[in-house]
């Protein structure tokens, strides 16, 4: 039996009278990456929120690596968000820093005792796995969007965590950079022994990052499974319009 | 009629809840000001940006300020042969009303709009969540930064435009009554008692950390993406300045029942 990392039971969530979440359950499984696929407006960013604790769920539970994350404390939980890294759809970096400051701020503030020497090598290094190793002491603005994905990318990586949570990776990137990202996506699960989601309306990088998909339609997931048995088998209507809609049809 | 009552409720139930969250923010400052991590760089650089940066505005005002009003008010004092009492006048206003005010009310437009800005730009670009997934407080590394640092640098700020505008006092008073630096200065330090001083520093301190506050509030608090930012640091000015007006008055008060006392 594979051994679950993220366990969802029944998450409900609504925004006003908007009920986006209408009781979702879903597994991640230990070294594996899951596609959540779902319409702008799904719900599918809300539920990865939900899993470090950005929002809260109204009603049903959220087991990360053993721990239901509503009854953690504070310290508790920051604790357990050192071992996800998120990395957002706008990258999220911080404008007022260079790349190297916004890779060292989340390892100061965690690490403590770690030499310059240590620090330097951990920056230089996961900007080499990146592959924008010249970017160390550029602005984010002066960065394109692919590479600020892959500098958001290294800046959750440098605290080496075991789960990787994908928001709209490729969103407002061309063709050639989203197959950029989608290696990335897959040489990090690779080098780091990451567990992932990966949120995404974009069928190409869930058939090229995902060993499974879920698709979010209404509120619930209404199927999940590999590529081939979601769309290609797809016999529920609306699952088969995302599909006809999205992918491009060889 | 009917329609409009549910609007009018619905508004003073926002107003409420604005004030109730406004207050739990205000808390959670005082709250977390006394624990670690203190992040000192943070608040020396904020004080940098926020004291060293302010310096061409504050410095032309504050020597405007000091030229004008001592042009303005030779008039009425060549009407009773006092205009020796210039240097009086002028210092008495700077120190105790026009300096902490008008210093105040610039570092709203400059310093909380542009903290508004900031925090509310770092907002809608998810750079604060970015910063609690990573196990990093925002709360500590932003609001209470920013916030100790206006706290600390508008007392600062105050007191140089003092000095800026009875400099600027001395000049005009020099170029027409030819009174000496000396005999200006110790007109001014001879009107001015330690209360007046005393009730400035202490007023300087509580309008640097309403602008600091009131900014970082309303940053943190945007949404609705870019138009979100520009109302965060709209509004964190308009309801600093409000405050400040409204802080200003009550120190009158307060410094007054003193002096009386």
């Amino acid at each position: 039996m594979r051994e679950s990392v993220i366990e969802i039971r029944g998450l409900y969530k609504s925004f006003g009278d908007n009920d986006v979440l209408q009781g979702v359950d879903l597994d991640l499984y230990k070294g594996e990456n899951l596609v959540v696929l779902g319409k702008s407006g799904s719900g599918k960013s809300v539920l990865i929120k939900i899993l470090v604790r950005l929002l809260t769920q109204d009603e049903g539970s959220v087991k990360i690596l053993g721990k239901d994350t509503a009854n953690l404390t504070l310290r508790e939980l920051n604790k357990l968000r050192l071992k996800i890294g998120f990395a957002f759809q706008a990258a999220a970096l911080y404008d007022s820093m260079t790349v190297r400051e916004n890779l060292e701020f989340p390892l100061t503030r965690n690490i403590k005792g770690l030499t310059r020497k240590e620090i330097n090598y951990k920056v230089e290094h996961l900007l080499d796995s990146v592959g924008l190793p010249n970017t160390i002491n550029q602005m984010p603005a002066e960065l394109s969007g692919g590479q600020k994905k892959r500098i958001g990318v290294a800046r959750t990586l440098i605290l080496n965590p075991e789960i990787m949570l994908y928001d709209e990776p490729t969103a407002g990137l061309d063709p050639t950079t989203c197959i950029d990202i989608n290696n990335l996506i897959n040489q990090v699960r690779e080098e780091y022994k990451t567990s992932s989601i990966v949120i995404t309306h974009d069928l190409t990088c869930a058939k090229q990052t995902g060993d499974r998909m879920a698709v979010l339609i209404e509120g619930q997931f209404q199927a999940t499974g590999s590529f081939e048995e979601v769309f290609e088998e797809a016999t529920d209507p609306r699952v088969k319009s995302f599909y006809d809609y999205n992918f491009i049809k060889q | 009629m009917e329609d409009k009552k549910p609007v009018i409720s619905k508004k003073i139930d926002n107003f409420f809840r604005g004030l109730s969250d406004a207050y739990a923010f205000v808390k959670r400052f005082f709250v977390e000001v006394w624990f670690p991590p203190y992040e000192f760089k943070e608040i020396l650089r904020q004080c940098y940006e926020i004291g060293y940066r302010s310096l061409p505005l504050i410095s032309l005002t504050g020597f405007i300020i000091g030229i004008v009003f001592t042009n303005q008010s030779r008039p009425s004092l060549a009407e009773f042969g006092a205009t020796s009492w210039l240097p009086a006048l002028i210092s008495i206003a700077v120190v105790r009303a026009l300096g902490p005010l008008v210093t105040a009310l610039i570092a709203a437009g400059k310093v909380g709009s542009s903290i508004g800005a900031e925090i509310g730009s770092m907002k809608v670009t998810e750079q604060i969540d970015a910063m609690e997934v990573s196990a990093i407080n925002p709360f500590k590394y932003l609001v209470i930064t920013r916030t100790l640092a206006t706290t600390f640098m508008i007392p600062v700020l105050v007191m140089y435009t003092d000095f800026v505008a009875l400099l600027g006092s001395f000049i005009n008073v020099n170029q027409n009554e030819m009174v000496s630096l000396s005999t200006f200065f110790v007109q001014v330090f001879e009107s001015i008692s330690f209360l007046d001083i005393f009730s400035s520093v202490i007023k300087s301190l509580v309008f640097g950390f309403t602008i600091g506050i009131v900014g970082c509030y309303k940053g943190y608090r945007s949404n609705q993406g870019t138009e979100g930012v520009g109302k965060a640091a709209n509004a964190s000015v308009v309801m600093s300045m409000f405050l400040i007006f409204i802080e200003e008055l009550l120190a009158l008060q307060v410094v007054n029942a003193i002096r009386n006392a």
